[in-house]
C-alpha cells in the first residue's frame, strides 16, 4: 500500500481494494517500525488518525466519499491542529496544545483526509537542514548521514520513506522546495495569498506560504485544490477562484518557452547537479518545448535582502512567545524581566535566537532605512526581474539547491547555510509559486529540478512537471526504507 | 519674566464598534475579566489579525467632521514592545500613514470667543489589555477583554495656549465624536483619555521649550488641573536656573501634581515597521463621499443655526449645541411647542436645574421631550398659567402621568378665564374680607396697587391656581375701586 502515490491510492480505496483504516494502520505500523531512526514525526495522532478513517469508510459504505476522503497524509508541526501539540519544532511551544485548527487542516479534514501525525522541522521554520529542531535532525531517508534540507525536512522524509503518500509544509525561502529536492520527493510552493496563512505559526508573515509535498505533480495538484482559496481570516489571501489543477496535467508542452537564468547556473553549483538539471531540459525540449537563457539580475542581492526582511518579521512575530500566556515559562521567575529573559533564553534555540537578534537590530532606529528600507527596495526589483522575464518565457527552470543533500553536520557556519538557498529564496521574495521535481541523482543522493512561473500559474506549473513524469521515472526510485516491508 | 504655555493634545477615543479592531470578540464594557479575548485577542501562535470595517468607516467620518484631508491609502505598523497586558509582544497602529490627514476643530472659549486648533492627523489603532495589581497578593492580574479595543488616536499640533484651552478642546473633540456617534465618550470608563505634551516659553521667543508628557488623563477637570501643575512647576525649575527633561509623567489626581515616569533615555525603541499581516486600507472616492453626505450635523453648524435660524443668543445657542443628546432634546422640545426661545428657557431652566439637582444626563431625564413640548404649549395658548406649569412639570418629574395635558386635567390646573367664575369669586374674596375692603377704600389711591396682591393671593388660592392671574387683577381693581 505505501508504495502508491495519493492518486492511486484514491482508486484503490474506491476500488475496495482495502479500507482506510486498514491503509491508515499500515503506515502507523511502518511509523512505529521505521520512524525511529528517521525521526520525521514529532506527534503521531494514531486515535485521531484511525477515526477519522473510520469515518471516511462509513463516507464511502454511505457513497457519500469526496476524491480525498480516507488518504492519508501528515502535517508540518507548524499547522495549529486542535487538540494536538503544536510545537515548531521549538522547545518554546512543547508543552502548547492548539486549540483550534488552521484552515489548511480544516480544509484537510472537511476534504476527508486522515492527519498521521505532525512532521518534524526546524525550529519556527527557520533552517535549511533541520537540523534546528528541539526535537532532534531528521535523516535523509536516502542516506541516514546526509540532511532532508529544511525547514519541512520531516515532512519530505516522511513520503519520500513511505510512512506518509503526502504531507503538508511550509515555505519561506525554499524550505518546501529544498527538502523534496534534497528527499526525491515533488513540492510545491503556491503564489503568496493562494493558500490561507491563518493558524500557521508564522516566521516571516509576508513570505510564509503553505503547499503539498508529494511523490508526483498529480497528488499535489488534488492536494492544492483542497487547501487553497479566499480565507477571510487571512487578510493577505487572495480573492481569485480555484480552478482544478487537475484539469490542465495532460496539457501538451509543445511551443512552451523555458528560460533558464543564467545567475541560478554559475558558481557554486555542483556540477553533477548541473548535469542532471541539463539533462532534465533535454526531455522538455524533446516533449516540444524550446530553451532560452534569460537573467535575473539582482539574483544575487536576494540572500541579503531576505535576512534583511525574514529576521524583521521574526523579531517581531515571536514577541508573542514572553513566558506570560502559553509555551515555555522559565521557573520562579524573580520579576517580570527575568520571566521575559529567562523563559526566551530557555525556550528559543540558537539559530531562533540569531534572527530575532538580526531582526531587531535591522529594525531599529537609525538603522531602519539602511537595512529594511533599503531590503524591501531590493525586494521590489527582484519581482520585477521576474515579471520582465515572464514577459520573454512561460516558465523558467534550474536547479532547487546548488548542492544535494549535504552531511549531517556539515554546515556549521550559519552564513554558508544560508547560501543553500540561493535559487529558491527570490521566489519568496517575488511571491511567486515554485515547484521542484525529482531530476537525477549525485551518487545516492537526489537531485531536484525547479519550475518557477508566474503569479497564480499554479495550474502550469504541475502540467510542466507532470508532463516530466510522464517522461521520466526519478520521482518513481524509491530509498530502501522505502522498500522495508513492516 | 513673562512665560507663556504651549500645549499640544494626544486625545484617545474608543470607538463605539460592536466588536474588536482586528477580531470579532465584543467591546461591552465591564464583563468578567478575560472572557472578551478570543484567540486573536490572545495573541495565540498562527492567528491573524482582520481589520473591522466600522472602525475606518467610524475614523473616516471623524476627519470629515474636522474637514480633514483623507488620504487615500492608510498603512499599519507594528509598534513593537513587551508588556504583560500587551499580547503579541506589538500593538498594532498607524505611524508612516495614517487614515486622517490634517484637519482643524473649532474651539469656545468661556468669553465666548472661538479659536482654530489644528490637528496634524488621527490615527487608528488597538488598545491593549489591563494589568490589575491589587488583589493578587504581590502579583499581577491580566484582563484583556480591552485588548483590540478600537482608538482612534487624536493628535493636535501645539496650538494651545492654556490649560483652560485644552480643556475646552477635549470639551470640543468629546462634542463631535459624540455628535457622530463614533464614541460613547464616556471618560469614566476610558472611552476617551488624552496625553497632554507641556512646555513653556518666555513670550516672544519663537522656539518651543522642552516639553513633558503628561500620560493617561482621562477628564476634563484633571487635564486642567494637571496642565496648571506642571506649568508652575516647569516655569519655577527655570526661574531658578534649572532646565526642563523631556520626559513621560504621570498626573496623580489625589495628590494634585505629575510625577516622572521615564526619561527620554530610559524611552523605548519601539522598532515600527509595517504590518505584514494586514493590507494597506485603500479608500475608495465613492466610499468617503457617500460618508461624508450622512454626516450629521456637527456641533459648531449646530450653533449657528440655533443662532442664526432660531435667534437664540450665542450663549444659549452654545449651551444647547454642546451635546448631542441636549441639542436633540431642545430640538424636539422646540418642534413640539414651536417657539424656540420659550423652548430653550425651559430647558436650561427648570428642566436643567432639576437634571442637575439629581445629576441625571439629559438622556436620562424622566420629563420626555414631547411633555415637555406640550407643556409648554400649554402655557403659550393660556391653558395653563406659569405657576400651574411648575406644577405640572414637577408632576412630570415625578411620573405622576405621562402627558402634560393628562396631568393638567388630573389636577385639574387648566386655568378659569370665565370671567363670571371669576367675578363669583372675586365677590366671596371681598365678603370674606371685610377689614381689608375699609383698608383698601381709606388709603391714598396711589397706595392702592400695591394692596391689592391680598386679594389676588386670595383669589388665586380660591381657584386654587387656576384662575387667570391677569384677569382676576383686571376684575378685582374694577370691582374694588367701584366700592371706593
Amino acid at each position: 500500500m505505501h508504495d502508491k502515490t495519493l492518486s492511486e491510492l484514491a482508486v484503490a480505496l474506491e476500488a475496495g481494494e482495502f479500507s482506510s483504516r486498514e491503509l491508515t494502520e499500515h503506515l502507523l505500523a511502518r511509523i512505529e517500525r521505521l520512524d525511529g531512526d528517521l525521526n520525521s514525526f514529532i506527534t503521531v495522532t494514531a486515535e485521531q488518525a484511525l477515526a477519522a478513517a473510520d469515518a471516511a469508510d462509513a463516507a464511502r459504505a454511505a457513497g457519500k466519499a469526496g476524491p480525498l476522503d480516507g488518504l492519508p497524509l501528515a502535517l508540518k508541526d507548524i499547522f495549529c491542529t486542535r487538540g494536538v501539540k503544536t510545537s515548531a519544532g521549538s522547545r518554546m511551544l512543547d508543552n502548547f496544545v492548539a486549540p483550534y485548527d488552521a484552515t489548511v487542516v480544516e480544509r484537510l479534514k472537511a476534504a476527508g483526509t486522515v492527519s498521521l501525525g505532525k512532521t518534524n522541522m526546524d525550529e519556527f521554520a527557520m533552517g535549511s537542514s533541520n537540523e534546528n529542531s528541539f526535537h532532534g535532525p531528521v535523516k535523509n531517508p536516502w542516506d541516514p548521514t546526509a540532511v532532508p534540507g529544511g525547514s519541512s525536512g520531516g515532512s519530505a522524509a516522511a513520503v519520500a520513506a513511505g510512512l506518509v503518500p503526502a504531507a503538508m509544509g511550509t515555505d519561506t525561502g525554499g524550505s518546501i522546495r529544498q527538502p523534496a529536492a534534497f528527499c526525491g520527493i515533488t513540492g510545491l510552493k503556491p503564489t503568496y495569498g493562494r493558500v490561507s496563512r491563518y493558524g500557521i505559526i508564522a516566521y516571516a508573515s509576508s513570505l510564509d506560504q503553505a503547499g503539498p509535498m508529494a511523490r508526483t505533480a498529480e497528488d499535489c495538484a488534488r492536494l492544492l485544490g483542497a487547501i487553497a482559496g479566499h480565507d477571510l481570516r487571512d487578510s493577505t489571501s487572495v480573492a481569485r477562484g480555484v480552478p482544478d489543477y487537475t484539469e490542465e496535467l495532460e496539457a501538451p508542452l509543445t511551443g512552451l518557452k523555458i528560460g533558464l537564468p543564467r545567475e541560478y547556473f554559475g558558481d557554486g553549483l555542483d556540477p553533477e547537479v548541473e548535469a542532471a538539471v541539463r539533462e532534465a531540459v533535454k526531455v522538455y525540449e524533446s516533449l516540444g518545448a524550446s530553451v532560452s537563457e534569460v537573467s535575473l539580475p539582482h539574483t544575487h542581492y536576494a540572500i541579503p535582502a531576505y535576512y534583511v526582511i525574514a529576521p524583521a518579521e521574526a523579531s517581531s512575530n515571536l514577541s508573542r512567545y514572553d513566558g506570560v500566556r502559553f509555551g515555555h515559562r522559565c521557573d520562579n521567575p524573580q520579576d517580570l524581566i527575568d520571566l521575559y529573559e529567562r523563559s526566551r533564553a530557555e525556550g528559543f534555540g540558537e539559530e531562533v535566537k540569531r534572527r530575532i537578534l538580526i531582526g531587531t537590530h535591522t529594525l531599529s532606529e537609525g538603522f531602519f532605512d539602511a537595512y529594511y528600507k533599503k531590503a524591501q527596495q531590493v525586494r521590489r526589483l527582484i519581482r520585477q526581474d521576474f515579471l520582465d522575464a515572464f514577459e520573454e518565457v512561460d516558465v523558467l527552470m534550474g536547479p532547487a539547491s546548488p548542492t544535494p543533500a549535504f552531511d549531517l553536520g556539515a554546515n556549521k557556519d550559519p552564513v554558508s547555510m544560508y547560501l543553500q538557498d540561493i535559487y529558491t529564496i527570490a521566489v519568496n521574495l517575488a511571491g511567486l509559486p515554485g515547484i521542484s521535481v525529482p531530476a537525477g541523482f549525485v551518487g545516492r543522493r537526489p537531485v531536484g529540478l525547479q519550475i518557477l512561473g508566474t503569479h497564480f500559474a499554479e495550474a502550469r506549473l504541475l502540467n510542466v512537471a507532470h508532463r516530466f513524469q510522464q517522461a521520466t521515472d526519478w520521482h518513481r526510485r524509491r530509498p530502501a526504507i522505502a522498500e522495508e516491508n513492516v | 519674566m513673562q512665560w507663556e504655555t504651549v500645549i499640544g493634545l494626544e486625545v484617545h477615543v474608543q470607538l463605539a464598534t460592536r466588536s474588536k479592531i482586528f477580531s470579532g470578540a465584543s467591546t461591552a464594557f465591564g464583563a468578567e475579566p478575560n472572557t472578551q479575548a478570543c484567540a486573536v485577542d490572545l495573541g495565540l501562535p498562527g492567528v491573524l489579525p482582520v481589520l473591522n470595517e466600522a472602525a475606518v468607516a467610524m475614523a473616516v467620518q471623524f476627519g470629515l467632521a474636522i474637514h480633514a484631508e483623507i488620504p487615500e491609502v492608510s498603512v499599519f505598523d507594528r509598534k513593537n514592545y513587551f508588556y504583560p497586558d500587551l499580547p503579541k509582544g506589538y500593538q498594532t497602529s498607524q505611524m508612516y500613514h495614517p487614515i486622517v490627514g490634517a484637519g482643524e476643530v473649532e474651539i469656545t472659549l468661556d468669553d465666548g470667543s472661538t479659536k482654530r486648533v489644528r490637528v496634524h492627523h488621527a490615527h487608528l489603532e488597538e488598545d491593549a489589555g489591563k494589568s490589575l495589581h491589587e488583589d493578587f497578593h504581590g502579583m499581577t492580574g491580566v484582563d484583556l477583554n480591552r485588548a483590540g479595543t478600537p482608538l482612534l488616536e487624536i493628535v493636535s499640533e501645539p496650538d494651545l495656549r492654556s490649560a483652560k484651552e485644552a480643556a475646552a478642546y477635549l470639551k470640543a473633540i468629546h462634542s463631535i465624536v459624540t455628535y457622530l456617534g463614533i464614541s460613547d465618550g464616556n471618560m469614566a470608563e476610558g472611552s476617551m483619555r488624552c496625553d497632554v505634551n507641556v512646555s513653556v516659553r518666555p513670550v516672544g521667543q519663537e522656539a518651543f521649550g522642552t516639553r513633558a508628557e503628561i500620560k493617561n488623563v482621562n477628564s476634563f477637570r484633571f487635564v486642567e488641573r494637571a496642565i496648571a501643575f506642571e506649568v508652575e512647576r516647569q516655569i519655577e525649575l527655570l526661574e531658578d536656573g534649572g532646565q526642563v527633561v523631556q520626559e513621560t509623567r504621570l498626573f496623580d489626581p489625589d495628590r494634585d501634581e505629575t510625577r516622572s515616569m521615564r526619561t527620554k533615555e530610559e524611552a523605548n525603541d519601539y522598532r515600527y515597521f509595517p504590518c505584514p499581516d494586514l493590507l494597506p486600507v485603500v479608500l475608495d472616492r465613492a466610499y468617503v463621499d457617500h460618508l461624508r453626505e450622512t454626516l450629521p450635523e456637527l456641533p459648531a453648524d449646530k450653533r449657528a443655526r440655533f443662532e442664526k435660524e432660531l435667534g437664540l443668543s450665542a450663549y444659549d445657542a452654545g449651551v444647547l449645541s454642546a451635546s448631542r443628546e441636549m441639542a436633540e432634546y431642545f430640538e424636539r422640545v422646540k418642534d413640539v411647542c414651536g417657539d424656540a426661545k420659550q423652548a430653550a428657557n425651559w430647558v436650561q431652566g427648570e428642566l436643567s436645574g432639576a437634571l442637575n439637582r439629581e445629576g441625571l444626563p439629559i438622556q436620562h431625564s424622566p420629563v420626555s421631550a414631547e411633555a415637555l413640548g406640550e407643556l409648554i404649549a400649554r402655557v403659550m395658548d393660556d391653558t395653563i398659567n406659569g405657576k400651574a406649569a411648575k406644577q405640572v412639570f414637577q408632576a412630570l418629574w415625578n411620573g405622576e402621568g405621562a402627558s402634560a395635558d393628562e396631568v393638567i386635567e388630573a389636577k385639574g390646573l387648566k386655568q378659569v378665564t370665565d370671567s363670571g367664575a371669576i367675578e363669583a369669586m372675586i365677590d366671596q374674596v371681598i365678603a370674606d374680607s371685610p377689614a381689608q375692603v375699609a383698608q383698601y377704600r381709606d388709603a391714598e389711591p396711589d397706595k392702592r396697587g400695591k394692596m391689592i396682591g391680598y386679594f389676588v393671593g386670595q383669589v388665586m388660592k380660591a381657584s386654587r391656581g387656576t384662575a387667570n392671574p391677569q384677569q382676576v387683577n383686571a376684575l378685582l381693581k374694577e370691582k374694588l375701586d367701584a366700592l371706593c
